[in-house]
């Protein structure tokens, strides 16, 4: 039987298993819509912004392991897509996103509507395809969601015109595809994994750097194993925070540009580093040449070869899926009962205890003004530290990563890559829908939540119950710091006047509000909106926070890992500088 | 460093968009292409002459083979290779220029492809370097146009890029 190509993608949606798309409707897929609407297999769940529609599809993929559908029209609802397609891209998250396209003989007219969405988004998709014929449409689904979810994971946009979705033709999914130009790689070379052995076994100083692959990757089980069966210390990146558990003693936090004294430390000063699904980036290591200037022989486990020596030369580049080497890496010094050197090991963790025991975190408290890292520190312990954190960009997103130890991976969704503002709300919408017991909670800041506050709309609509606390300090806190470090504290447009009243906000979009001013009332508050009696509402917490405060530590540009303005009670310390050749074996 | 990269893609609309889209997104840079199907009606074949330092080049390898419809990539100077350029070059020829131009063409072994009473069109065929020695050659004033294609590529001997 012939049936329409707006059922095939429907029912390709359903073969695929698709839960939830999240969307909004429009001339082009208008077809699209009314098969949805004589459907009941998935849920649709209509956002008041297409960017929105995109950022819960993605924040869904990331808290659970399935990919996330995102279905906007053609032209605008396209192009307000663009900047979650870029999000989701930087952060390698699966993700199909369904855009209509005006019909194919009015391709290229200017039609009302139209824009090259393929051309759009052609360097912000790991692959996109315009389908022009009906006969293709189920496989070029199919290939869309194997090609996300394969590989390094990411957005994959399939662009459909509105002519094909009204068109006849048999529908056959098919099983599985093959695509005779990409073929991921999974396991890693032997050859090379061996020397990895050898290198860690051979450590002084070792230290395992954890990233966003890991998490992405399911590897986390894989690499707290091998930390753990080496006694090793380890880092995570921001993506990778909770690949490793962050409340363990053999993680020294989070490291790079607003990272832990001790992360940072240790890894500028280790002598073999083990990298997992971590590409070196510019917020983790600022600048390559002062990095390698301390010798270390660098193992670096990507899925993706360009991701090795794009930044910084490696000892030992593993390509394969990180799961997959860090099994057979442990497998291997298992069996062959290699470790490193007790003695050495242990005089290394004494000089990583040496920079722990300084509290580069510590804050000076206050009974005055709520210090935004107090409120990070009381949300974790209402919330048992296991409540799923979305958060948008800026300082409020430092300290969440920093005061909030994430127990495990796909506990902490942010934008790390492209540090896109507007992320945290919709993105805590869809990690809702994908985990509907968890406790979800957006810590965000009265610029970004500006920048997508419609949604609270769409959390009334589909009765997500998340908090939304707001770390509100009347200034676009980030660039304020900056402006007061590089521009001599000339606060060029960072200053926001005329904020709503954000209470009133959320009790117009039919939720609780709350304001709180007072340190003193940070606890209390917070236990309210976390009580069960406000279980299923959502909750705007908008906490006036002290407006000077800024996030330490921090690396300037141009700067070094071992180069960080430091916070105010450790600025007087005489540290002693490290030395390459102290004998650890003698320390103990 | 001059690169001669050789690309085995699919023939699909929108790949060659692909690859240029890579070049100037990344930076890099493009100092001919040339792109046509091969034998096989899917594939295409196409060579880009590129510079950079070693890890430039090898993360344009590695960024090239990440698009999904690239198939095979190599970097012909890795070892032994042959590439030609073709130019159609046009030139005014008159009086005693007339001669000389026959005589530089016959050196360089170009032909002659069409001819009016006051224009030679020369068709040559060699390396780049080779069709720059014949432009250094001829004297400039009477070039009225030239056409080059890029470099085209292929290994020596056994060396052959194929699915």
């Amino acid at each position: 039987m012939q049936i329409s190509g707006a059922e095939i993608l429907v029912r390709s949606l359903q073969a695929e298993g698709v839960e939830f798309v999240f969307g909004y409707p429009g001339g082009a897929v208008l077809e699209i819509y009314d098969a949805i609407f004589r459907q009941q297999e998935f849920k649709h769940v209509l956002v008041r912004h297409e960017q929105a529609a995109v950022h819960a599809a993605d924040a869904y993929s990331r808290s659970c392991d399935k990919v996330g559908v995102a279905l906007v029209t053609s032209g605008p609802g396209a192009t307000n897509a663009v900047t979650g397609i870029a999000t989701a891209y930087m952060d390698s998250v699966p993700m199909v996103v369904i855009s209509g396209q005006v019909s194919t003989p009015a391709i290229g007219l200017d039609a009302f509507q139209e824009v090259d969405m393929v051309g759009i988004t052609r360097p912000c998709v790991k692959h996109n395809f315009l389908v022009k014929d009906i006969n293709e449409l189920a496989t070029t689904i199919k290939k869309a969601f194997y090609i996300a979810a394969t590989g390094r994971p990411g957005p994959v946009v399939v662009d459909i015109p509105k002519d094909v979705t009204q068109q006849l033709a048999e529908f056959h999914y098919p099983e599985s595809v093959s695509i005779r130009s990409y073929v991921p790689v999974t396991r890693g070379h032997p050859g090379q994994i061996k020397k990895a052995a050898s290198l860690l076994a051979e450590a002084k100083r070792p230290y395992i750097y954890i990233g966003g692959g890991a998490v992405q990757g399911n590897a986390s089980a894989e690499v707290t194993e091998l930390v753990r069966m080496l006694g090793l210390p380890c880092t995570n990146t921001l993506m990778g925070l909770g690949a490793y558990p962050g409340d363990d003693r053999q993680c020294l936090g989070m490291l790079g540009m607003h990272g832990t004294y001790e992360a940072n430390m240790a890894m500028q000063y280790c002598d073999v580093l083990i990298a997992v699904g971590a590409r070196f980036d510019d917020r983790v290591i600022s600048v390559p040449s002062h990095f390698l200037a301390q010798p270390k022989k660098i193992v670096h486990i990507d899925i993706d070869p360009s991701s090795i020596a794009k930044r910084v030369k490696v000892d030992v580049p593993i390509v394969g899926d990180v799961k997959h080497v860090l099994r057979d890496l442990i497998d291997l010094m298992k069996q062959n009962g290699q470790r490193p050197d007790a003695a050495n090991l242990a005089g290394w963790w004494k000089q990583i205890e040496q920079w722990r025991s300084y509290n580069s975190l510590l804050y000076t408290p206050s009974t005055e003004f709520i210090k935004p890292q107090s409120v990070v520190q009381k949300l974790y312990e209402i919330t048992g530290g296991d409540a799923i954190i979305t958060s948008d960009v800026g300082q409020h997103q430092m300290w969440a990563a920093q005061y909030y130890p994430f127990k495990r991976p796909k506990q902490w969704l942010n934008s790390g890559g492209l540090g896109t503002m507007g992320f945290g709300l919709p993105a805590a919408i869809g990690a809702q829908l994908a985990n509907p017991n968890a406790q979800v909670a957006c810590i965000t800041g009265e610029g970004s939540i500006q920048m997508n506050i419609q949604e609270l709309s769409t959390a009334k609509q589909y009765h997500t119950p998340v908090k939304v606390i707001a770390l509100n300090n009347r200034y676009l806190g980030m660039v304020r710091q900056w402006q007061e470090f590089f521009y001599g504290t000339r606060y060029a447009e960072s200053y926001m006047d005329a904020l709503p009243d954000f209470v009133g906000i959320a009790e117009a979009y039919g939720h609780v509000g709350m304001k709180i001013e007072n340190p003193a009332d940070v606890e209390g508050a917070l236990r309210e909106a976390f009580s069960p009696a406000l279980k299923e509402r959502l909750v705007f917490m908008d906490f006036r926070t002290d407006q000077s405060e800024n996030v330490f530590p921090m690396i300037q540009n141009g700067k070094g890992l071992d180069q960080m303005d430091l916070p105010p009670h450790m600025r007087d310390l005489q540290i002693a500088p490290f030395e390459n050749n102290r004998d650890y074996g003698n320390m103990c | 460093m001059r690169h001669i990269l050789s690309i085995l893609l699919e023939n699909e609309a929108g790949a060659l968009s692909r690859v240029v889209g890579l070049f100037s997104a990344r930076a890099y840079n493009i100092d001919s292409l040339t792109v046509s199907t091969t034998e096989d009606p899917t594939l295409s074949r196409m060579t880009i002459v590129t510079h950079g330092s070693d890890e430039v080049i090898e993360q344009i390898t590695k960024q090239l083979n990440k698009l999904i419809e690239v198939v095979k990539v190599i970097d012909l100077n890795e070892s032994d290779h042959i590439e030609r350029e073709m130019m159609l070059i046009k030139v005014r020829a008159t009086g005693k220029d007339r001669e000389e131009m026959k005589r530089m063409a016959d050196i360089f072994r170009g032909r002659i492809i069409d001819v009016t009473e006051k224009t030679y069109t020369i068709e040559l065929t060699g390396t780049s370097e080779k069709l720059g020695a014949f432009i250094e050659a001829i004297d400039r004033s009477v070039i009225l146009e030239t056409v080059r294609t890029g470099a085209s590529g292929i290994g020596r001997g056994e060396r052959i890029l194929k699915i």
